[in-house]
């Protein structure tokens, strides 16, 4: 059943808010504003009362899946259960209602955890410096490449390209543009890593930065790291790690040991703050100490008079955010380090690529694995096999919705045809990797016996299969009055 | 318990499955060379409850709003936060879900951008807007990167009385880009109009403004609208969508692409973040938009449905072809102020306006029967305003301090010859008995 638009709801005159009367003298408006400063008609906002909204969202809510639910195993989104403590912490009034441009004798708490929190994530990356500015992911990237260009800049040398795997996330060649570089693709080899030959030919001194994955996007871990790094670095060129797939790293191993010099992290992955259908993220930013002049203002700093905002940094790239980045996620972030500790983070890494291997394992038979072999955190399998039936990745993903499980993401990384991008995380108990092996084992099954039924999924939701299409090409992206 | 359920036995059952002995032989592939030998160091774990203690503790090292009243504005507002968003925001369905590429799946998300695009559309005036970019800074900086897309110029001009962070924000956004950025003065408090016609030509891409202004005056946004568009350049708006309940829409006085910074709509102060880029312009220009869109559509069996749409301009589909970089935005701040501005409605949040002007020009008046206190600037305003002090305004606001007030900015600190200027915001939050207390304050160090 699908619920009508807040708008249809509308009724005039209906009133949900509480406000206080004015308590000071009335001046009319006329003599505090000119006339064409002033709106005339209204916005078209909803009137209603509370509990009419009340109802109207948490109806959508139940319309709607998060982790909270079920099984997620969408890959490279690490989506992990989320605390419930850092929900709670994340709302102490000393955090929540507090003013960035309060004088900093009056945020000393504030500070000292975003210090406290770079001080963990450079123990945990193994890089020297770290910015928690960045608002998400690919904001850490324009970030690192903006340093990365900061730097060879400051070096008198305008490389002007930077290297992207085939493999890579699509944030990656659209950041280094962004950044002002030619993106060059270097390709992957039979057992799905990096070429090094193919690297070897497009690495010159043209070249600012190869953007790698570790582990990769077919969640396989680059064994040529430092083989990479060395070609990288020896002709003068950065190395630079998207860390969305960090969480199979915990405390096995840091980027920062195999030779990346920046490095993302996505906060809202591997450290647990929410994805809030779609964010807000955080994407922390860790460099070796050569780039560390070149980092954002401002930077924490700890001095006798205790924390302050540095913003003396004449090297600095700028600013990417009006204040400090997304503080609230810093705060369930800094809050889920704390409940971890070392120990705690080896058996998340572990058990993340322990459910991985376990699904892939159970599933290769009948989904074959392209690059097949201990996986990391994730791994990728494909769909095309089905393809004489007429039935594609994207088929299967709508068909698992009727068995109440988020699908998998589909059709990336492009270099495996009809991928299926499968991450469990460590949060998942074994019985739900089993309903969900056990789901998609149905489903091949109904491939070949009603391949209609999967063509035509999903079934069971408020709406059936939705014509993409027609949304693009008949736009209709806002509510207007009949 | 690190929030992982399995047991060591259901670990084993698993191990023999894939046919490996311990967890250690899964791990082959990372070099021995760079395999960490040693523990992370990091503080030891704590329970739930020594967390929630120790975190108490670091949170009540600052001075929180919640027992101080605050006349601290600048881009971060202290509005009232009706009950009913943080419950609703908290729905877990909403705020565990990822982005809804799975639209079926995530239906109720969906449709609450879908409202989301059309309130935002409705508050600046304009035909579409997006499903939400970082915050307000980033906004601008994208509205600029569009405006250059779309007029295949590369001169920005940028007012000096935007907010300097997103001056910023912009500056490092463009650096990459092939784009000239041209900062344009400012007469009495708002953007030299004169300025602005000596500096517009057939090259300029853009002139940015924002209203109320960094300083708090309202732009001459139709005058500018006129002189931009003789050019065919684009005029981008940074908005207060508080004030939009009382004051003219940008849209309405002529702005092609309005953006800013949402926070104000039932989203915390939280030290600066999560806050709410919105982006909204005309239906022309949306195949150059930045960010996600959500369109309605039908299902196979004609029912009304809604799903991520316009795909192709984004990083996922056209990577170094795409429009912007951006992949996560700042949806559940978006959930919020959808949640916000539906409680508020069209009455509601009319009166909010109406309430932060009165209350505003209350204190202004009574700051200026205070001798040597004078307004910087001869300017209309609505919630914020600057006035010249005798003394120092941080000298102020450490007295006021003490009586559990935060006063507002002092603009000396971050301009020199804004010495001795106090940026003062007033919300609908703020009471007589706040402002008379003030007052009093200030005459008491100034006399």
């Amino acid at each position: 059943m699908s619920e009508s638009l807040i708008f249809d709801k509308s009724v005039p005159g209906r009133k949900g808010y509480s406000l206080p009367d004015l308590d000071v003298p009335e001046v009319p408006v006329a003599e505090l504003m000119p006339a064409d400063y002033l709106r005339k008609d209204p916005p078209l906002l909803p009137e209603l009362s509370e509990v009419d909204v009340v109802r109207h969202f948490t109806n959508l809510s139940r319309d709607n899946y998060g982790i909270d639910q079920g099984f997620y195993p969408l890959g490279s989104c690490t989506m992990k259960y989320n605390p419930k403590v850092n929900e709670d912490v994340a709302r102490y009034a000393g955090f929540a209602a507090l003013h960035p441009l309060q004088p900093a004798e009056q945020t000393q708490g504030a500070l000292q955890l975003l210090y406290q929190l770079e001080a963990a994530l450079r123990e945990i990356t193994g890089m020297d410096r770290v910015t928690l500015q960045p608002a998400a992911g690919a904001q850490g990237e324009l970030v690192g490449m903006l340093m990365i260009r900061a730097y060879h800049r400051s070096n008198g040398n305008p490389c002007r390209k930077v290297i992207v795997p085939d493999s890579a996330h699509g944030t990656n060649p659209a950041t280094a543009t962004l950044a002002g570089y030619q993106v060059q693709v270097v390709h992957s080899n039979a057992d799905g890593l990096v070429d090094l030959e193919d690297l070897k030919h497009l690495v010159d001194p043209d070249t600012a930065a190869l953007m790698l994955t570790n582990p990769n996007t077919l969640g396989l871990f680059e064994r040529d790291i430092l083989k990479i790094a060395e070609l990288l670095h020896s002709a003068g060129a950065l190395l630079y790690l998207d860390g969305a797939n960090l969480n199979a790293l915990l405390g096995l191993c840091r980027p920062g040991d195999m030779g990346f010099d920046v490095v993302h992290s996505n906060l809202h992955k591997t450290f647990t703050t929410p994805h809030g259908g779609g964010g807000p993220g955080a994407g922390a930013l860790g460099v070796k100490s050569f780039l560390a002049p070149f980092l954002p203002v401002p930077v924490v700093e700890k001095t006798e008079k205790g924390y302050v905002l540095d913003i003396r940094r004449p090297q600095s790239i700028g600013k990417v955010q009006a204040y400090y980045g997304n503080f609230g996620n810093l705060v369930r972030a800094y809050t889920y380090i704390r409940r971890m500790g070392a120990i705690g983070f080896r058996k998340v890494s572990t058990n993340a690529i322990l459910n991985a291997n376990y699904i892939r394992k159970r599933l290769e038979l009948v989904y074959p694995v392209p690059y097949n072999r201990f996986c990391m955190h994730e791994f990728v399998a494909s769909a095309k096999k089905f393809r004489d039936k007429d039935v594609h990745a994207w088929d299967i993903a709508k068909r698992l919705i009727d068995y109440g499980i988020y699908p998998p993401t589909v059709n990336f990384p492009m270099i495996v045809e009809e991928a299926l991008m499968i991450e469990p995380t460590e949060t998942e108990p074994k019985e739900n990797l089993d309903r969900f092996c056990e789901a998609m084992l149905s489903i091949a099954k109904e491939i070949e016996e009603d391949p209609a039924r999967v063509r035509n999924a999903p079934h069971t939701k408020s709406v059936a299969r939705l014509d993409e299409v027609r949304a693009v090409k008949q736009m209709d992206l806002r509510w207007r009055p009949a | 318990m690190e929030y992982i359920p399995n047991t060591k036995e259901e670990q084993q059952q698993m191990l023999k499955v894939i046919g490996a002995e311990t967890i250690e032989d899964l791990l082959g592939d990372i070099p021995s060379e760079i395999r960490l030998t040693r523990g992370l160091q990091l503080p030891p774990p704590l329970s739930e409850p020594e967390l929630k203690t120790e975190m108490l503790r670091l949170s009540e090292r600052n001075a929180d709003l919640l027992h101080h009243a605050s006349f601290l504005g600048a881009g971060a507002y202290d509005h009232h936060i009706p009950s009913v968003v943080g419950h609703l925001a908290s729905r877990s369905e909403f705020y565990t879900s990822y982005t809804p590429y799975q639209a079926e799946m995530s239906q109720g998300l969906l449709q609450t951008i879908y409202e989301f695009q059309t309130m935002i559309a409705e508050l600046t005036g304009m035909e579409v807007a997006n499903a939400s970019l970082y915050d307000g800074g980033s906004a601008l900086a994208e509205a600029a990167m569009m405006a250059v897309k779309v007029t295949k110029r590369n001169t920005i001009l940028i007012s000096s009385t935007i907010h300097p962070s997103y001056r910023a924000v912009l500056k490092t956004y463009l650096s990459g880009a092939n784009a000239r950025i041209i900062e344009l003065p400012s007469e009495n408090g708002a953007t030299d109009l004169v300025a602005v016609g000596k500096r517009l030509s057939e090259d300029v891409a853009c002139v940015l403004i924002q209203t109320p202004n960094f300083l708090g005056c309202l732009e001459p946004v139709e005058g500018l609208a006129q002189e931009v568009h003789r050019y065919a350049a684009l005029l981008g708006v940074a908005a207060d969508p508080i004030s939009l309940g009382l004051l003219r829409s940008p849209g309405e006085a002529g702005a092609d692409i309005v953006v800013g910074e949402g926070q104000g709509l039932g989203c915390g102060l939280n030290f600066g973040g999560p806050y709410l880029g919105f982006f909204a312009t005309r239906k022309e220009y949306v195949r150059q938009m930045p960010g996600r869109v959500v369109g309605a559509t039908v299902d196979t069996k004609g029912r009304r449905g809604y799903c991520l749409t316009l795909q192709t301009r984004e990083q996922h589909i056209k990577r170094e072809r795409a429009t912007s970089n951006i992949c996560t935005n700042e949806a559940l701040a978006a959930l919020s102020a959808t949640i916000y501005l539906s409680i508020m409605g069209r009455q509601g949040l009319r009166e909010i306006g109406r309430l932060c002007l009165q209350k505003a020009h209350y204190l202004k008046h009574r700051l200026c029967e205070i001798k040597g206190f004078e307004m910087a600037y001869q300017r209309p305003f609505f919630k914020e305003f600057v006035v010249k002090s005798p003394v120092s305004p941080s000298r102020i606001n450490k007295k006021l301090f003490k009586q559990k007030i935060i006063g507002g900015l002092d603009l000396g600190t971050m301009d020199r010859r804004l010495k001795n200027h106090w940026l003062v915001c007033v919300t609908e939050k703020r009471t007589k008995e706040e402002m008379d207390q003030l007052v009093t304050a200030v005459k008491e160090i100034t006399t």
